[in-house]
């Protein structure tokens, strides 16, 4: 086999395990002797915990133990934290309740963890769990967002009055309202971002496991970043130090966001496994997934676009509310203010741009990030406010963003951002040709002449991926570094391990990662292993999230390489008997340059671990090297979507009848993969326009719980989509590499929304455009046309 | 303990298990065979379907006592001689997956429509036939690729001479 170049579609070659029934999964994963936890969690979304009585269900067949808030309380293990510090307008830090792995003395959301019982079977647990009395104080629950934070609302955590974690802003208020004061238009939207549920495929899992004669704790969880977990559990709960505890996140079946955090029922079942000195295995069913699985978006917000006359834009206002749940998540927190305000500049040249956020507390599930973070959030509004704007102003909406976009490079932003680079017209253009934008009037009557409604709709997006530089980071507030690391073990026969931070859950690591290696090396990439999510293994990483791994952990992989290089031409000088400046390295093949003296990779290798021909007081044995790599700025993708529709007035049914991409990532690494990326990222952005929406009612129950209530994106809900690329390359990194994992749901949903509207002459649809929605707005506007 | 009985990929398995014991519980927990998997708990997202005595069904939604003496094909069961089943090899060939989860569910699922409706499949027929499986991942435009793929092989291997 040869080498495998950069940009080449190859095949994956973690597939083959997966589709012969070989992946290993946690649920997969048994160790001897364990027993299995199961979790009482609360009906209640309000309540106090009155009375907890275990001893009939102590008694059930098969329970080895019961415990509660008490239980940990007792063993001092720390409670759940939020790493990133957000500070309100005034200064003051945010406000954050306490959250204990098992509930003490109240529960805040249904779902919440009242005890844990432990069994020699699972069923035996659940059994036993049905025996346990709880006497609970029900309160009033507070579910309404926009609501949260008023006066009169019973506080859900006594740290937080007024149940607000924060009221934070960002830009200039003064010159913004200046902007405001002076324009010729101004265009108003009100629009709720409506809160989604994950839903990877593979529940969340995990497997504690202890081992007394070395006093070392084993976690295998469904992990997107073991380190992180590692740290926490570590540093703030308190169950091991880092040296005494093992994090492995083996195959992870998708994560989306919400396998980053570090949740209750993980840390009890490690907790648990030296407690009863046995393994503790428990996997979510999909309603524990639905219950206790951190939820994404859920804003409440106002816009206000103003225009002067010419129909530049000249001030954007926004006030959001976002709902952050009963607990702050592992980075809540950060989610609706640095993920979201700095990016709703968009791919416009805004002057003045001032946006305020109000985090609450509510009795729901914990909000944290969910594909996109904020960064959809932020599309939705600047690509709402933009379409609204342009047909208020009578304006093409291609052509209206094409006049307000950003041209020139680097580009600050009044909102922190500083865009590094980006060709926005080019991927314009590209998308009207594909989509065949001139086309549209033809196609919109063919439609009316079958009754039905045809509409256009764009979202121009652009993403911050990458988060960086560290410094950055923490002068934001953020708890950790977002650098990655990597190292690259060359075999004695030259064969290679890299052993990555990053995390692969679904993004194809294992091949493109081999391709990198594989293309500088001169190697083939079946001689490359990767390996990642052990963190005995792995020294430290940051895990995969945010389109991260591209960027930031394949950097990494490249620094580490080029010291491998280096090092690699020192051992082939002094074999070749020629000085190191003069060994040239292509195709895998060290040559003393201007002569036929060569020697290839694997030979290098063994000379560096034989030692025979290389001086190893000048040059220690060996080949293998490490790099930690920060990059210096965030990394912006951005790119066209258009989706095309046709609804039926009569039944309100949507259909996208074309969806048009055409994103900008920089380099591609592996185009088949990319691509993947944008149809799973557009399907879950079409998800929550259409179909998808977690619906608590009044008292706090969720009424969307299972596959039945909650509508997941099915093969015939979509289309098959048209995917281009255009390429600025990124200057931040040395592979120009910008992430492609979330611009689908970024871009996704105002595209729908925007097609919707157009179709019906409305704009007022609210996500998800549920059939029964449509319908309702589709009458107004048969009735509109049938009076004109 | 009811004692069950079947073929599960042409050899014999069997078992004195609790009567609550679900064929999926009973393939994953007493065999193993952990390729079939859970990702739900209503009979939605098709992840766990396998084949018994020929037929797509859902094993989380049956008991393993109700399968005594069938014959069970599992995901495990496709690949024949360290050749990849056409369907397999298709998923391959056109990244009809991702995180890999939902990859067994669908495959198996996709055999059988392939089955039941024969090779020549267009995408609407695809796409309907899909409506037991969930992918979070791909979005299904490629995994609706990787079934007309796999349907157009399976054809071909069925009816060796109707090339010639």
């Amino acid at each position: 086999m040869g080498v495998t170049a950069l940009g080449a579609s190859v095949k994956r070659t973690e597939d083959i395990r997966f589709i012969t029934g070989k992946g290993h999964y946690v649920d997969d994963i048994n160790r001897p002797g364990q027993a299995y936890a199961y979790f009482l969690r609360s009906p209640h979304a309000h309540a106090t915990i009155d009375r907890i009585e275990t001893s009939e269900a102590l008694k059930s067949p098969g329970v080895v133990a019961i415990f509660t808030g008490d239980d940990i309380a007792a063993d001092k293990v720390g409670g759940l934290i939020c790493g990133w510090m957000i500070h309100s307008k005034d200064g003051s830090p945010m406000n954050v309740g306490g959250h204990p792995s098992l509930a003490q003395g109240a529960v805040r959301y249904v779902g919440d963890h009242v005890a844990v019982v432990i069994a020699d079977t699972y069923a035996e647990a659940k059994d036993a769990a049905e025996k346990i009395v709880v006497d609970y104080g029900v309160l009033p629950a507070v579910i309404d967002v926009a609501g949260a934070a008023k006066d009169g609302q019973r506080h859900i955590h006594e740290a937080a009055p007024n149940n607000t974690v924060y009221n934070w802003h960002l830009g200039d208020k003064a010159a913004t309202d200046a902007a405001f004061a002076s324009a010729a238009h101004v265009t108003k939207i009100d629009l709720v971002n409506n809160r989604l549920i994950p839903n990877a495929m593979e529940p969340r899992a995990a497997l504690g496991d202890y081992d007394s004669g070395t006093d070392t704790m084993t976690l295998y969880t469904t992990s997107q970043n073991p380190h992180v977990a590692r740290v926490v559990l570590s540093a703030f709960v308190g169950l091991a130090p880092e040296n005494k505890l093992r994090v492995i996140a083996p195959d992870v079946g998708g994560g989306f966001g919400s396998k980053i955090f570090i949740y209750a029922d993980e840390t009890v079942c490690l907790w648990a496994a030296k407690k009863i000195n046995r393994p503790v295995k428990w996997t979510a069913d999909r309603t524990e997934a639905f219950l206790c699985d951190a939820h994404g978006r859920d804003h409440v917000t106002h816009g206000e676009l103003a225009l002067d006359a010419s129909g530049r834009i000249t001030g954007l206002r926004v006030h959001t509310t976002a709902n952050l749940g009963a607990y702050l998540s592992t980075f809540a927190s950060a989610v609706p203010t640095y993920l979201y305000a700095p990016l709703l500049s968009g791919q416009y040249a805004i002057p003045n741009i001032y946006c305020e956020v109000d985090g609450v507390y509510t009795n729901t599930a914990p909000v944290d990030a969910y594909r996109g973070a904020g960064r959809p959030e932020a599309t939705f509004v600047i690509e709402r406010l933009v379409e609204v704007a342009a047909r208020e102003t009578g304006r093409d909406p291609a052509e209206f963003r094409r006049t307000n976009f950003i041209r020139t490079f680097p580009h600050q932003t009044p909102v922190l951002m500083n865009y590094d680079a980006g060709d926005f017209p080019a991927a314009l253009d590209k998308a009207l040709a594909e989509a065949d934008y001139k086309g549209l009037a033809a196609r919109k009557a063919a439609s009316v002449a079958k009754g039905k409604l045809r509409g256009i709709g764009f979202s121009a997006y652009i993403e911050a991926c990458g988060i960086a530089p560290s410094s950055a980071v923490g002068a934001l507030g953020g708890g950790v570094g977002l650098w990655e690391s990597a190292e690259v073990r060359v075999n004695m026969i030259g064969t290679v391990e890299v052993l990555t931070g990053s995390h692969s859950h679904g993004q194809g690591h294992e091949t493109t990662f081999a391709q990198l290696v594989s293309s500088r090396l001169g190697i083939p990439m079946e001689n490359v292993t990767i390996v990642h999510g052990d963190t005995d293994k792995v020294q430290m990483g940051m895990g995969t999230y945010g389109s991260r791994s591209g960027a930031v952990g394949m950097s990494a992989i490249s620094k580490a390489l080029d010291k491998i290089e280096a090092k690699a031409k020192k051992v082939a000088g002094h074999v070749l008997e020629a000085s190191e400046q003069d060994i040239e390295f292509k195709d895998g093949k060290f040559t003393v340059k201007g002569t036929d003296k060569s020697i290839d990779f694997g030979s290098v290798a063994m000379n560096a671990y034989s030692g025979h021909k290389i001086n190893t007081q000048e040059i220690e044995p060996g080949l293998k090297e490490g790099a930690f790599w920060d990059p210096t700025n965030w990394t912006f993708p951005a790119g066209v979507h258009i989706c095309e529709l046709e609804i039926d007035p009569q039944t309100g049914v949507v259909t996208i009848e074309r969806w048009t991409a055409v994103d900008d990532f920089g380099k591609l690494i592996n185009p088949m993969i990319v691509e993947g990326q944008v149809h799973g990222g557009i399907a879950q952005g079409v998800g929550q326009a259409l179909l998808e929406g977690a619906h608590y009612d009044s008292d706090g129950q969720l009424l969307t719980a299972s596959f039945m209530d909650y509508c997941m994106p099915r093969a015939d809900d979509l289309p098959s989509f048209k995917v281009e690329t255009i390429e600025t390359i990124c200057p931040s990194n040395p592979l120009g590499i910008k992430g492609c994992g979330e611009a689908g749901a970024i871009a996704a949903p105002p595209a729908v929304i925007n097609a919707i509207t157009d179709a019906l002459g409305h704009e007022d649809v609210a996500m998800p455009a549920t059939p029964q929605a449509v319908w309702r707005a589709a009458q107004k506007t048969m009735m509109k046309r049938a009076a004109e | 303990m009811v004692h069950v009985s079947m073929a599960v990929n042409g050899r014999s398995a069997s078992a004195d298990v609790d009567p609550r014991t679900l064929l999926v519980q009973f393939l994953r927990e007493n065999l193993r065979l952990t390729g079939t998997h859970v990702g739900c708990d209503t009979s939605q997202c098709g992840a766990c379907v396998v084949h018994v005595d020929g037929q797509a069904i859902k094993s989380c939604t049956v008991l393993a006592a109700s399968c005594d003496g069938a014959q069970v094909t599992t995901i495990e069961g496709l690949a024949a001689n360290g050749k990849l089943h056409p369907m397999q090899q298709a998923f391959q060939d056109n990244h009809g997956l991702q995180c890999g989860f939902c990859t067994p569910g669908m495959i198996m699922a996709s055999i059988d429509l392939v089955n039941r409706l024969g090779p020549n499949l267009d995408e609407a027929t695809i796409r309907h036939g899909l409506e037991g499986n969930i992918c979070r991942c791909t979005g299904y435009h490629n995994i609706v690729k990787s079934i007309a793929q796999g349907a157009r092989e399976m054809g071909a291997a069925a009816t060796p001479q109707a090339a010639e």
